[in-house]
Parts: structure tokens; sequence; C-alpha cells
């Protein structure tokens, strides 16, 4: 059975092997020439896809829980998700977490993911105080901050061994409940305002309607919020709506698209009002569509995620949205967000300003779009996110990652480039 | 202290029914045949559940230590999951009477052996349910595949009689029949991607019917569908059919 990734775009088929067992892995990596990690499947393009892949979920045991410093280590098979079922009702909470809570652990640190509150904690590696992982000779080391293993595994997308466990940092919390304010502005220069207003508020996140045109551009919901204090820790996932079938590719036109946009943007009340919300409802919105990426149609879609220097932010922005709002190309999700410091991992994306994340379907002219759009990324300083990423070119990709010779001269000289590849690898030969 | 016993704890599909009951707030009897293998399992769901698992030893093929099993548990299970399950490859099997007889043990015998024992207990007490994975390929006979699933046929008939008699008794019990599921045991099978369920849907899917008193049920449901189709082909066609 193929695996795909959740874009479903590319499409390949593939031989996947799923790891119950340190032993059984070393086995596979002894018999198999090159393969790559995978997890739950949430990277969006081809970077978790090749001829071979490692299906990891099924190594996934808790192997240690300490109540009262919130400190658990557990394989890397596990989810978020389960994650949070275990450690939310005795007041734990991840200290970062993604707009979906359905990756493996050991994604989390492969993307060095980030979410809602990056200006302030920065990336899923800050909670991780170590990991194990399997070289390409089977060996399996444990390391800690500041081990270059560490710097380079940590955003590596899966290219330097197969990360076994790791112990992560949660966060304390006296609530499954979150206090919201959300922010109705009426154009960019208002959403930058905005986001200035509430930078510190430990949760931010803004959606905002591409299609919007001239004077309209940027306007957004802000939503930013952080924990309640009212000591209910009741948390129970919803039972979850499915996407029985993948849609016609016609379905999500743009028409439909500016219907989304419009009765989103218009359900929200006129300037700012509150919310008291669930953590599911407040990080985790779309987990409540099982298989939304369906919508987009049997051709697929991706994701385009760059982010610009702050100081850049605004006049890359304005220069993209205006090239989105002129191509007429719908993006269903558009999600903008402030970014604090970088940290020192060689292949992390997060820089300090802001980072703006679309969908676009998959049909015609669409690579042309997103390659002028990497031009006007590059020309202000900007970077891709390779872990929604299918098609970026290896120029583009290299300008945007200053360390990346650091990277591929770690992996070469630890020969993990003749064990983990990825599809994205290959392309931005990394 | 409310107790769910999973017979043939080790398979996936055992592993993720364990977690969602844990989950839910049931205390876990493992039952497998070398219950010592079970130690990380029994550690994992306690650091997610904060739920008591106790692992015990049975073999599903010795039927004459039944009985005592089922005698030693203190407290007795609120409930019973039948997960054992034994694919011996079709080619194989017709060759080797040993790889016949152990699916037949697996699957249908010793199942029914210690379900006997445990149905007796239940009727008396007036509660309780008993889950059965049987297969979809006990609907019918198929050339690629059927001395696996003539026992499960035989599983699915015995369920549903079981069901007959304890439905007086207030005794629910549930048949599930599932297609195609992602485990340690299909792995090596090319398995279509739209008929293919992983064993954590599976494992919430029988909870769900479970607990809201079903007697059949089809996992993923489609194949309630499909099997409805297959065993509607008349026999003079389907004896020609490779399917």
């Amino acid at each position: 059975m193929s695996l795909q990734s959740w874009g479903m775009y590319p499409k390949i088929e593939n031989k996947v092997f799923s790891f119950r067992s340190k032993d059984s892995l070393r086995e596979y990596m002894k018999e198999t020439a090159e393969f790559i990690s995978y997890g739950n499947g949430r990277s969006y393009g081809d970077s978790a896809l090749n001829d071979n892949i490692l299906y990891t979920k099924t190594y996934d045991n808790f192997l240690d829980f300490d109540e009262n410093t919130g400190i658990l280590n557990a394989q890397a098979g596990v989810l978020l998700s389960d994650i949070l079922d275990a450690v939310v009702k005795k007041g734990w909470f991840l200290k970062v977490t993604p707009g979906t809570k359905l990756i493996t652990l050991g994604g989390a640190i492969a993307s060095d993911v980030h979410g809602k509150n990056h200006h302030m904690e920065g990336c899923f590696s800050q909670c991780v105080e170590e990991f194990s992982i399997m070289l390409h000779d089977g060996l399996i080391k444990t390391c800690k901050k500041g081990d270059e293993l560490f710097l380079a595994t940590c955003g590596g997308m899966g290219l330097t061994g197969v990360i076994l466990s790791a112990k992560i940092s949660l966060k304390k919390i006296n609530s499954a409940y979150i206090n919201q304010t959300t922010i109705k502005t009426k154009n960019l220069k208002e959403t930058f305002e905005a986001f200035e207003k509430y930078k510190d508020m430990p949760y931010s996140v803004a959606w905002i309607d591409c299609l919007a045109q001239n004077e309209e551009i940027g306007k957004c919901l802000l939503m930013v919020g952080d924990f309640a204090n009212d000591a209910n820790l009741e948390y129970k996932s919803k039972k979850k709506l499915t996407i029985p079938f993948t849609f016609p590719s016609f379905t999500l036109n743009n028409l439909s698209v500016r219907a989304f946009n419009y009765l989103y943007y218009a359900k929200a009340k006129e300037g700012i009002s509150k919310q008291k919300v669930t953590i599911d409802a407040f990080f985790y919105p779309l987990d409540a569509i099982g298989e939304w990426n369906k919508i987009y149609g049997k051709n697929g879609f991706t994701q385009y995620q760059f982010i610009l220097p702050k100081e850049a932010s605004y006049a890359g922005l304005m220069e993209i949205l205006q090239k989105i709002s002129q191509s007429g190309k719908g993006s269903f999700l558009a999600v903008l967000k402030l970014y604090g410091k970088t940290n020192d991992n060689y292949l992390s994306f997060p820089m300090e300003g802001y980072s703006l994340a679309l969908d676009f379907k998959i049909e015609d002219g669409i690579f042309e779009l997103l390659d002028s759009l990497d031009t006007v990324v590059l020309k202000y300083g900007g970077r891709i996110y390779l872990t929604k990423d299918a098609r970026v070119h290896k120029e583009t990709f290299e300008q945007g990652y200053p360390m990346i010779e650091k990277f591929r001269a770690f992996r070469k000289e630890h020969k993990m480039d003749e064990k983990f590849n990825s599809l994205q690898s290959k392309r931005v030969k990394i | 202290m409310s107790f769910v016993l999973i017979i043939g704890a080790s398979s996936d599909i055992a592993k993720n029914i364990a977690r969602v009951y844990a989950k839910n707030g049931y205390d876990l009897y493992l039952a497998a045949r070398k219950s010592s293998e079970l130690e990380e399992l029994k550690h994992d769901i306690e650091l997610r559940s904060s739920r008591r698992v106790i692992l015990l030893d049975f073999d599903i093929s010795a039927y004459e230590t039944h009985k005592k099993f089922y005698d030693s548990l203190e407290p007795k299970p609120l409930g019973v999951i039948v997960v054992s399950g034994y694919m011996a490859e079709q080619k194989k099997a017709q060759k080797e009477w040993d790889e016949t007889v152990a699916m037949i043990n697996v699957n249908y015998s010793g199942a029914v052996s210690i379900l006997n024992i445990i149905a007796e207990d239940f009727e008396k007490e007036r509660r309780g349910f008993i889950v059965g994975i049987s297969s979809v390929a006990g609907d019918r006979g198929r050339k690629t595949n059927y001395l696996y699933g003539s026992t499960k046929a035989a599983f699915s008939a015995y369920l549903s009689g079981l069901r007959n008699r304890l439905y007086e008794s207030g005794v629910q019990v549930l048949t599930v029949k599932p297609g195609f599921v992602a485990t340690k045991m299909t792995q090596h099978l090319e398995l279509p991607k739209n008929l293919t369920a992983q064993p954590e849907d599976v494992a919430q899917d029988i909870f769900d019917a479970q607990q809201n008193g079903r007697n059949v049920l089809y996992t993923k449901p489609i194949w309630f569908l499909i099997m409805l189709i297959i065993k509607h082909i008349p026999e003079f066609l389907f004896k020609k059919m490779s399917i």
C-alpha cells in the first residue's frame, strides 16, 4: 500500500515498512539502500516520500511521564494528540504545538515545528530535552541540546537518522480552555498594528482573506489568547467529521473559495470580540474535519509557506498578496503569523518576522505563479518552509538557508546522505 | 473496578483496543501466550490512562487450561474481547494440515472453548459483554482464502447463536467483521488504500459499537456493502470467479 503526503502531490508508488522494534529497524536499514521516515503523513509535499518509506507510527509507546515535573519520554511514533489525551487532565500541555495535533513526536522534531506562540517560546526543539536516534550504521545515539547532531536533526527533515524516542518538557496549565480575543481588521496596515499591539499575548495567529482586493488587501481575523485559570481540566476530543471521498477537482473553484472566505470573515463581529474556547477549537480547528485535504480534488494541492524578515515584511507581504489577488488562484486558508528569534538549528524555518501560509490546488499555471512568488520572497530576504513544500528549486531553497553547507557537510561526513533521502532532499540536494 | 479481558492481546488491533478501553476508564486484563512480551504496552497504558493493567499467560489452543484461567480472575471481567486470530497462507494450509488445524484451533475451537465458560458466568450474573473479532472473509468462501475464511464463518455463526441465547440475560454479543487492516499480520500483502483501515480506527469503531449495544460491526463500514454484493452473487457465477 503506497503512502502519500497530506497534499496528495506528488503521487508515487512506494514500498512501506512499519517498524515495531529496534532490531527490526536495524535489519531494515541493512537491507534497504535508501529510505525516508514517515510519521502520520501531515507534511504537505515530498519531504517524507521516497521509493522506500519507513512507517514510524507503529513505534508508539509512552516510556515515562513524571506528573510533578512535566517531563515526558515517549517513542517517536506517538501522536501529539495521544500526548494531550494523557497529560491535559493532569494539568500539562505541549510547550509548542503546530496547528494540527495529528503529527508524530518524531515528525515534530524533524520539522522543528512551531505554533501560535513562536514569538514567545520558539520552535518545538526548545522543549526537547534529549532524544535518541538510530544512525545509518544501526548505532543508537542519545543527544542533548548543543550537540551538533541535535542542531542537525531538529528541523533536519529526517535526513540524519531515525528518531526513536524523545524526552520533552511540558507546560503547566490550570485549564483546558483558552480566553480568546478576536480582532477584525480592514487592511494589512491594521493587521500589522494589531499584531504589534497584542505581541505580549502568548498565542496569536491571523486568518487572512487572500482574495481581498485593492485597499482591502491584508484584512484579517487576528485571534490571540491565553489559557484560562478556572481549574477545569476536563479534556475530551470530539468525534470528528470526515470528508468521505475526494471531491471532484472543480469543486473548490474561485467562487466557492470567495464564498468561504466571505462567510468566515463575515461571521466574526466587527472590531474586537472575546470568546472562551476549548484547546481543540483554539489550536486545532481543522482537525475537527478528518481528511480535509480531500476537498482539493484528486490532483492534490500544495501549501506555500514563506517567512520574511520583520523589517521587510510589510512591503513583501503587500507585493505577494497583490500577486495572489491578481492571479485569482484561490487559497482556502491563509495564515499570517508573527515570529520571534531564529534558533541555531541548521535547517529550522522560523526567523524573526512574518510568515504567510496558503494552499494552492495543483492546476495549470500554479508552479509558474509560485516561482514568481519565490523571487519576491528572495528579494526581501525570506525563505520557504520545507515541511510544506513539493516544488521549490534548489537555488531558491539554498539562498534562504545560510547554514545549508554545514548541514550538507555534516550529512556527508557521517554518511547520512547514503541512507536517508526523500524526493525533496534529492530535489534540493541536501 | 471494571475490568475488560482482552484475549490475544499481542496483536496490533488488540493493542489499540486496550488503549481505547483504558482511555475510557476501564482496567484491563491482557491475556496472551507470552504475556511478558506485553510489559512495554502495560507500562504505556498505565502512563497514558492511569488504569490498572494485569498481564496473564493464556494459550487459546490449550482448552484444558481455560476453566482454571477464568476461575482465577478476581474480580471477574465486565466484558471480554476475543482478538486472537491466525491466518496461514491459503496455499500452504491446503498442503499442510498443521497450518489448517492451527487456524481452526485459534480462530474457532479455542475461542469457543473460552467463550463457553465466560458465557455461562455472564448468563448467570445477567451482565457483561462479549466481543468477537471475526472477519469479512467468513461471509463467503473464496479460493484465495477459504481455509481461514471458513474458520471465521464458523466463529461468526457461533457468535450469532450466542447472541440469541444471551439476549434474555441482557448480555451483549458483538460480532466484529474487519475488512483489510494495516497490521503485522497483513504487512506483506498489497492492500488497496481506500479499503484498508488503520488499527487505531478499528479499535475506536469497536469501542463505539460495543458501547452503543450494536450486534454486528463491519469496519470500515464500506465492507458491509462489498460483502452484501459478494454474498449475493449466484453460485454458478461465483464458482468461476477469481476475487
